[in-house]
């Protein structure tokens, strides 16, 4: 299983973080900060996966972003590592060629896409067309919300008028 | 596009990306985070809207590393919010700010089943959502019903059928209880016919997860495993949605696969022959690409495939293939193949008969030894380590010891061990073990720890043939310019004790010896000191006769460290100053230490302790089943068992005082005279003898002139038993000795503790005391003898069960009255077993001939240690045996009704460790302990005991070692004790007093008078 998901920049910037394992405050921190500091300092030919701490962390570089995955000691390493790459995928599909800023700007966005790919910490759906599908439906729901609100004023302005 | 409807969001964050430093950043931070304070105090004028924007807010500060300390109770409170885009906001937010032992998340059950038991499919997938990242064990027994419908039900649509699933997993994972329901089996298995591949995805997770825990109520999904993997390795109806880079949902397949894994062995042949087809399939249909995305895989496939393969322990051909494949990775320059091949590797270490191919590939794993990546580096290493054996350990750790020299200093730690390790186990001389280690102290001093360098003395010790060879390597060494101070402290010692073999060498005379180690005096530390004092005590002692100005010289140094402030340094220099003016005698109190017993070495210890990661792991059971294969080159010396327990010779007869036998036949005339016969009975009370039994015994012999005395007495009690057989009737022959106490109870006793009564009669008890330490027993029977009389024709065999070898010291024939015998007993356990060892003893006492056949305490639960263990240690141990027959599970019935903290303490007495909360519910039990034996050495065996709270006399166990007999015979042996069979209370023999006619007295004593023998005897 995924213990937690973490994406820091290039300067060691948090941009996400996801905890499936229960992790305290204090120790999330502690956590960033030990594997900022290991990831960020190895080299761009060396593998993708590193021991810590009993488990493993699993990393890629996209750009200026290291996403990384902390899993259990006897996961298959490059299944996990297809997940990360599954994820940017759709994140470059929705915000159209992506980027860090788009990922700081929409954060909340980001939120949502994850768990429509992951959920206890398992890969959920491995379809990036039926991903899109779901988060476009909840797009949908929440600028509906928004006209509605919006129908309402209008009606109390005419009212007004 | 979103930018719009979150105005605030972004300028915020537009304001933290402008601050020019850490202090700016703090600042607005901290603005903002009293501007929500304020807002949210004043909650009822907050639209919705606004409500959501500062909880987004509030987890993008807590996102950047700021304490969140407030707050969290409205984005908890936004879950029960009627619409959808606050509901979104608060389930997301409460689910990436709590974890599942926050408080409030208890206030929103009851919102969050009616979520998930509601008709709104967003609102279901929300709340399934949150619960199967967060879920805690309060939700798994309040959800888990509701989900389990979800999941099954046929009206709701793949979307939510899905999370559904992996909210179910993290609920089992809280609770297994709840998800193990009679008939759920079943219903997983109809899943498994599920067209949908995002469900089936799903809820092939939740199947690893429950067969990894139980495969046995599983078995009707395992042709269907079968079928899902042949469907997707044909690509048989795969949506081309579902295919990755023109692989068929490669993760389903990794999966499936790993569903697999957690079965026993298949022996159904068709389905096996299908399996295989699909594993050779992948095998040796998976090349490499350029594109690294499918690449990465396609070989995650195969890394399953190859997995699998050697869980179902396949014919040596296909284990072929599969080693050449991964000879193949271990070469190429693609650094995670090159990281997972050598992984494998080290895994199929753990398969028998492919060790051979293995090695053909040593330089290659050698080269990655020195790849510039760590992790790579870390995985040759371990896999240099476990395939090490006596025909290749040469090369290795000399390929170690060069590489260790240029190591970075994360790696040289690990390295010297594992290096220390292999050198010892695998040595194919007592010398070459001396050079690596000394080797190992020159080039990596600060990471040899005393462990080793203790190692090599006591072995050098052990052998004497080694010791002239270890002193001259010990004297080459100290002519180094900046040695480690570690290597002084060796040399020194060495040649303190050995130095003086190589007395007619150049340059090795004891002055030499001394001045060259006396140089290395002002760069040690205290420690080290008080070495090299003995050193130079030792180095006295040796030059006979004394060279005075080498003594003078010596004794101006301990003259100069009798004022030390080191306490342990000032004691030496004073006893060594003091001794050495003792002239002849310095040589019997400073001669050569005697032999170390041999032990389990502390480094393997040590390693084993040490080691987390699970290729290691596999490795060091690999080394535990090598160890009795392998000879062991460095045992030479005498097994310990014989060392220091010499066996007990006979002991003579005590003297009978004279004066008294007078007294005794005065009394008697003076009865018989005074016309009452009484015969006064003088037997002790059995306390004294019990307060004798566990002190130490000491009788003297007798003095050489009691010689004369033995004829007379025998002749005396000759003529008394012949006198006594023609007068006592024939029914009293009969009569047999009645033992003290109930022999099963004392049994039973002993099993729990060390030492008591095994056996009493009248005439004698027989107590026992054992030390037991990993697989060996240390036992001394105690036969005391309660009477003023001896006990005669003395024998006690052993019948040692077949697990047993047992060793009896010689049982004297005769027991002296009043006297108490010690008679070691050494025991091995050789291998797992619950049969008991008997002791048949018998002897003589008067008419009375006595045998009896006892039971041995030398019962399964002496060779356990108790060990407690983590959740982080448990489940992964847990996981790793997949089944029958390393994990066995019974529901046992007829069991005693013991409350649960009395089965505890029950476990407890018998060293099964109970580790509390492992086991989310209270009703159950999770026990581990560590087995000790020859042909398994340590191994841990763990327990899971399942109670009924409503039916105490049935519970249902399951035991998992990594030995099938031990997972067996721990099994029954727990078996054993919860449903004992009440014990029939024994009636208590009245004790018979034993009688001699009084007639007989004076037929004998005339006898003896008048006898013409006799009395020739007495006058010699």
């Amino acid at each position: 299983m995924i213990n937690f998901v973490l994406l820091i920049s290039r300067q060691g910037k948090v941009r996400l973080t996801k905890w499936y394992s229960p992790y305290s405050q204090k120790e999330r921190s502690k956590v960033i900060r030990e594997l900022s500091g290991m990831i960020l300092s190895r080299a761009p030919k060396q593998c993708n996966f590193v021991e810590w701490r009993g488990h493993k962390v699993v990393y890629k570089r996209y750009a200026s972003l290291y996403f990384c995955m902390c899993i259990d000691q006897d996961d298959n390493e490059l299944e996990v590592l297809e997940i990360i790459h599954h994820f940017v995928e759709i994140l470059d599909r929705y915000f159209g060629s992506v980027c860090e800023l788009d990922l700081i700007f929409n954060f909340h966005k980001a939120y949502y896409i994850l768990d429509e790919i992951l959920i206890a910490g398992e890969l959920q759906e491995s379809s990036k067309k039926t991903v899109a599908r779901l988060i476009a439906a909840q797009d949908s729901l929440v600028e509906n919300a928004k006209e509605e609100v919006s129908s309402l004023s209008n009606i109390i302005a005419q009212a007004t008028k | 596009m979103a930018m719009s409807g979150m105005r605030g969001l972004s300028v915020f964050i537009s304001d933290i990306r402008n601050c020019q430093n850490k202090e700016q950043e703090r600042l607005r931070v901290d603005k903002e985070l009293g501007n929500i304070r304020t807002r949210f105090k004043n909650e009822k004028a907050l639209t919705p809207y606004e409500k959501k924007k500062y909880v987004w807010k509030m987890l993008y500060i807590y996102m950047l590393g700021y304490d969140v300390d407030f707050g969290h109770m409205e984005a908890v409170s936004l879950i029960s919010a009627p619409k959808y885009p606050e509901k979104q906001v608060g389930y997301i937010v409460t689910s990436s700010l709590l974890n599942e032992n926050h408080d409030f998340l208890r206030l929103a059950i009851n919102t969050v089943r009616n979520d998930i038991i509601g008709r709104n499919e967003t609102f279901q997938c929300l709340a399934l959502t949150m619960v199967g990242n967060i879920g805690g064990r309060e939700f798994a027994e309040s959800l888990a019903p509701d989900v389990q419908k979800l999941l099954i039900s046929s009206s709701c649509r793949p979307l939510v059928r899905k999370k559904a699933a992996l909210c179910l997993l993290r609920l089992y994972r809280k609770n297994p209880d709840v998800v193990n329901v009679d008939g759920w089996a079943d219903r997983m298995a109809q899943l498994l016919d599920e067209r949908d591949l995002g469900v089936l995805t799903s809820s092939m997770s939740l199947l690893v997860a429950l067969v990894s825990n139980n495969h046995e109520a599983y078995w009707s999904c395992l042709p269907k495993c079968i079928k899902i993997l042949e469907r997707l390795a044909r690509n048989q109806d795969i949506p081309q949605e579902y295919t990755y880079y023109g692989i068929p949902s490669p993760w389903l397949q990794v999966k499936t696969m790993r569903a697999l894994q957690y079965f026993p062995t298949i022996e159904d042949p068709n389905a096996r022959r299908s399996l295989f087809e699909v594993l050779q399939r992948i095998l040796m249909g998976t090349d490499v690409v350029k594109n690294v995305n499918k690449n990465n895989a396609s070989h995650a496939v195969l890394f399953e495939a190859l997995a699998l393969v050697m869980h179902l322990d396949a014919e040596k051909e296909m284990m072929s293939q599969c080693v050449a494949l991964l000879g193949k990775f271990i070469a190429v320059r693609e650094p995670n193949i090159r990281y997972l091949g050598l992984e494998n590797m080290t895994r199929m270490l753990m398969v028998t008969d492919v060790q051979d191919i293995i090695k053909r590939h040593q330089a290659q794993i050698i080269t990655s030894l020195k790849d510039p990546d760590i992790s790579i580096r870390r995985r040759a290493l371990d896999l240099l380590y476990g395939m090490c054996d006596v025909s290749n350990a040469k090369d290795i750790v000399e390929e170690l010891l060069q590489y260790l020299s240029t190591a970075e200093f994360a790696m040289r730690e690990e390295l010297s061990l594992k290096a220390a390790i292999l050198a010892e186990k695998f040595a194919p001389d007592l010398s070459w073990y001396v050079d690596v280690i000394l080797q190992l102290i020159d080039k990596a001093g600060d990471f040899v720890s005393d462990d080793i360098w203790f190692r090599v003395v006591q072995f050098v010790t052990n052998n004497e043939d080694l010791q002239p060879y270890a002193a001259a390597k010990a004297r080459e060494y100290l002519d180094k310019p900046a040695i480690h101070e570690t290597m002084v402290k060796v040399s020194a010692y060495i040649l303190g004790e050995f130095g003086h073999l190589l007395a007619r060498r150049p340059g090795c005379s004891p002055k030499e010896l001394f001045s060259i180690i006396h140089e290395k005096l002002p760069t040690v530390s205290t420690s080290t000191i008080s070495i090299l004092l003995s050193t130079y005590a030792k180095i006295l002692m040796h030059s006979q006769p004394p060279d005075s100005e080498l003594q003078n010289q010596i004794w101006t140094i301990f003259k100069k460290y009798e004022s030390s402030i080191e306490v342990e340094i000032q004691q030496r220099a004073v006893e060594y100053f003091a001794l050495s003016r003792k002239g002849a005698a310095l040589m019997d109190i400073l001669a050569e230490m005697p032999k170390f017993p041999e032990r389990q070495s502390a480094l393997i210890k040590k390693a084993e302790d040490n080691e987390v990661d699970t290729a290691e792991q596999s490795a060091i059971k690999l080394r535990a089943q090598q160890q009795s294969q392998t000879s062991n080159a460095l045992v030479v010396t005498e097994q310990s068992h014989v060392n220091g327990t010499p066996p007990v010779g006979q002991l003579s007869l005590v003297k009978v005082p004279s004066m008294s036998s007078n007294v005794d036949e005065a009394d008697q005339r003076l009865s018989q005279e005074n016309g009452t016969l009484s015969i006064v009975d003088s037997q002790p009370p059995s306390a004294d003898l019990l307060g004798d039994l566990l002190g130490p015994l000491a009788i003297e012999g007798p003095p050489s002139s009691s010689v004369h005395l033995q004829p007379s007495s025998n002749s005396g009690v000759e003529g008394t038993v012949v006198e006594a057989t023609a007068i006592v009737p024939a029914g009293e022959q009969a009569n047999s000795v009645q033992p003290i106490g109930n022999i099963a109870e004392r049994f039973h006793a002993l099993c729990v503790k060390d030492s008591g009564v095994l056996y009493e009669d009248p005439y004698i008890q027989i107590g026992i005391k054992a030390e037991w330490r990993a697989h060996q027993g240390h036992l001394v029977l105690f036969l005391g003898n309660k009477n003023t009389s001896p006990l005669v024709s003395v024998q006690a065999l052993i019948l040692p069960p077949t697990h047993l070898k047992m060793e009896l010291s010689l049982v004297p024939e005769t027991i002296p009255p009043r006297a108490q015998v010690q008679c070691p007993l050494e025991v091995i356990n050789l291998h797992p077993s619950r049969d008991v060892a008997v002791l048949d003893f018998s002897y003589k006492f008067g008419n009375d001939m006595v045998n009896v056949k006892l039971r041995l305490p030398a019962v399964l639960n002496k060779f356990l240690q108790p060990i407690t263990i983590s959740a982080e240690e448990f489940f992964p141990q847990w996981r790793s045996l997949p089944g029958p027959p390393l994990k066995l599970q019974e529901v046992v019935r007829g069991v005693r009704p013991l409350p649960l903290l009395e089965m505890a303490n029950l476990f407890n007495s018998y060293h099964l460790t109970v580790c509390p909360g492992l086991d989310p519910n209270p009703n159950n039990l999770v026990v581990s302990t560590t087995f000790y034996s020859e042909s398994t050495r340590a191994m841990l065996c763990l327990v899971r005991i399942e109670t009924d709270p409503a039916d105490r006399t049935q519970l249902r166990m399951t035991v998992a070692s990594g030995d099938p007999t031990l997972t067996f015979e721990m099994k029954e042996f727990i078996k054993d004790q919860l449903v004992s069979i009440p014990a029939i209370a024994t009636r208590v023999p009245t004790q018979p007093a034993p009688t001699s006619p009084p007639l007989a007295q004076p037929g004998s004593a005339p006898a003896a008078l008048t006898d013409p023998g006799a009395m020739l005897a007495a006058l010699l």
